[in-house]
């Protein structure tokens, strides 16, 4: 954190103008607009927000304070506790998929095969693709053309469109909500294993190691930190997702995969306003506490990442 | 994807760089017994991309009761002149020019310009507490400020295309300053100084000596905000009041209930919304994956 400080200038008006203008005007220039605009597009509406999540406001006219009924309302709404059950076991399972998926083909195709970096161009495909036009196209993949192949397979489990099927329509979102996140964990992977010299496999190999243990060995231990990078992003973005929900299943069948930020959204409409508010207010404690858990076991691990 | 801020990127990275790796790993033999592996798992990819294409391809009949992969024959070319006019392409496909073009160009200066004014001032507290004010953002997702937003956004008549490219810019300048001041931290301040001696303002000193230094990471929150911008889906669609000003992935929204008459047509428009990113990313694979690697490790 080395960073030289401008000449102050102190002057006859002293400690005032130290604190107001410590520096060129110029680097006040640099700054200030940016915290303003920062503070009323991002941090104005949020304080406002939680301010109406104690009231009744339903996002026109008049309203009054109500204390905690809408978050006492909020916590025993069966409705937001199946979206917080959906939203968390799915992020939950597309983010072990993506890692696990990830990891497996940035070893692939780390490894000495053909047509190497054109194998890698197929791979990052999907992370330049609009989430929600995968979906459209997902979801005529599988409602349609999977029945088919597995009837004429004879495959039971996929004949029908499980899409369509309420306690098996999430497992559709982790899978496409997985094929859009993989290329950019395989990418981060892959900066992770080109950094791992090959005198260390060299070594591995002379003390007779097989390929199993120098992936336990050498490369997991090495890779770690990268994992644990890959888990926290991919596990926030799965945390709010919406447009995959939206493209594939449209929250249904019935409730069955509307996802948390589906639900914020509908305040919108039912007059829900402020009860969306406090619901709102709960998804960022609950991803606050993910974060904080996720950075304490870094620094857990002596921050070493 | 929507602004995807991260986390807690502040996790130093180890020297990933540091050394070349040799291109051939062990031996100069090919495995080929994992290049087939490889390559038949990239169906999962290749797949669902060529079935988008054959089925923008055909007409209804020839979708028929099929699986949608037979290849398309004689070829439809129909389709495509069908979803331009029906989903007002050029229109919407503006729209998500404008929004990117806006969002690039605003995520680069500003958070380059903040990033730089805060590093060089680091032994202040103002500029160290401004940088801990804004990092506030990085765990604030849409979702959660999304209602207010979109009242105050439409109260101050900014529910269109400006007003999704100023939140794409504030939403991102958090991650988009901890990129850049780490990148600015590693420049040495001598290259500045000199200039100052040379009679250069403040502002010049950031136009000719710094901002060109800043390229690679220019390039990294340039390729990062061109991705997010034009594949937004959400805030668009909460933010922008008139229908006729939506971007492209909402117009495939707004149009479903149309397209299920006319399911090719359908696929030639998801196909015409998916191809500047993807002909954009075959061009530049090269800047995309290292700019990619480093925004995600920094």
């Amino acid at each position: 954190m080395t960073a030289t400080s401008a000449p102050s200038r102190g002057g006859p008006l002293g400690t005032l103008k130290k604190i107001f203008f410590p520096v060129a005007p110029t680097y006040l220039l640099m700054i200030i607009p940016a915290i303003l605009l920062f503070t009323f597009f991002i941090i104005y509406p949020a304080i406002q927000g939680m301010f109406y999540s104690f009231t009744n406001f339903v996002g026109y006219g008049t309203f009054h304070s109500i204390g905690f009924a809408n978050y006492k309302a909020a916590l025993s709404d069966p409705t937001l506790r199946d979206s917080y059950g959906f939203t968390v076991l799915f992020a939950v399972v597309a983010c072990i998929v993506t890692n696990v998926v990830a990891l497996a083909l940035a070893i692939a195709l780390n490894s000495k095969i053909k047509w190497r970096s054109g194998l890698r161009t197929v791979f990052f495909m999907p992370m330049v693709l609009s989430g929600l036009i995968v979906s459209y196209i997902f979801t005529f993949i599988i409602s349609t053309s999977v029945p088919i192949i597995s009837a004429a397979i004879h495959f039971a489990p996929l004949e029908s469109n499980i899409l369509a099927n309420q306690h098996l329509a999430w497992l559709g979102v982790a899978f496409v909500a997985s094929w859009v996140a993989i290329p950019g964990a395989i990418i981060i992977f892959l900066a992770g294993l080109t950094g791992i010299p090959t005198e260390v496999y060299e070594a591995a190999s002379i003390d007779g190691a097989n390929a199993w243990t120098k992936f336990r060995r050498v490369t997991f231990p090495l890779l770690f930190s990268f994992l644990i990078i890959n888990t926290i992003l991919s596990f926030k973005n799965f945390l709010n997702v919406y447009d995959i929900v939206v493209g594939l299943t449209g929250g249904g069948p019935g409730t069955a995969t509307t996802s948390v930020a589906q639900t914020i959204f509908s305040g919108f409409f039912n007059g829900d306003y402020a009860y969306q508010m406090a619901n709102a207010v709960i998804f960022f404690l609950i991803t606050l506490l993910f974060a904080v858990f996720q950075l304490s076991v870094i620094r857990r691990r002596g921050g070493g990442l | 994807m929507a602004t995807e801020v991260s986390t807690a990127p502040v996790v130093a990275a180890p020297a990933v760089r540091a050394r070349r790796p040799r291109r051939v790993s062990e031996g100069g033999r090919v495995n080929w017994g994992l290049t087939i592996v490889v390559a038949i798992v990239s169906l999962i990819v290749i797949l669902p991309l060529y079935f988008a294409v054959a089925m923008a391809l055909k007409s209804p009949a020839q979708t028929g009761t099929g699986t949608g992969f037979n290849f398309p024959w004689p070829i439809q070319w129909g389709n495509f002149r069908a979803a331009w006019d029906l989903t007002d392409t050029p229109l919407a496909a503006s729209m998500s020019l404008l929004i990117t073009v806006i969002a690039v160009v605003g995520e680069i200066l500003v958070s380059a310009l903040a990033a730089w004014a805060i590093v060089r001032n680091w032994g202040h507290w103002q500029f160290r507490a401004t940088f801990g004010y804004l990092m506030i953002a990085l765990f604030i997702p849409f979702p959660v400020v999304a209602l207010p937003q979109v009242k105050l956004m439409a109260a101050i008549g900014l529910a269109n295309p400006f007003g999704v490219a100023i939140l794409h810019i504030m939403f991102n300048l958090a991650f988009n300053v901890l990129l850049f001041s780490a990148f600015i931290r590693g420049i040495p301040v001598e290259l500045e100084e000199s200039a100052r001696l040379d009679g250069c303002t403040t502002m010049q000193t950031f136009r000719r000596i710094v901002l060109p230094l800043l390229a690679p990471i220019s390039a990294t929150v340039g390729i990062f905000a061109f991705l997010q911008s034009w594949n937004d889906f959400q805030m668009p669609r909460l933010i922008t009041a008139n229908p006729k000003f939506q971007t492209l992935p909402v117009v495939q929204f707004l149009f479903q209930d149309q397209f299920t008459t006319n399911i090719n047509v359908a696929f030639a428009s998801y196909l015409m919304a998916l191809l500047p990113t993807l002909v954009a990313f075959l061009i530049a694979q090269r800047w995309v994956v290292s700019g990619i690697m480093r925004g995600s490790i920094k």
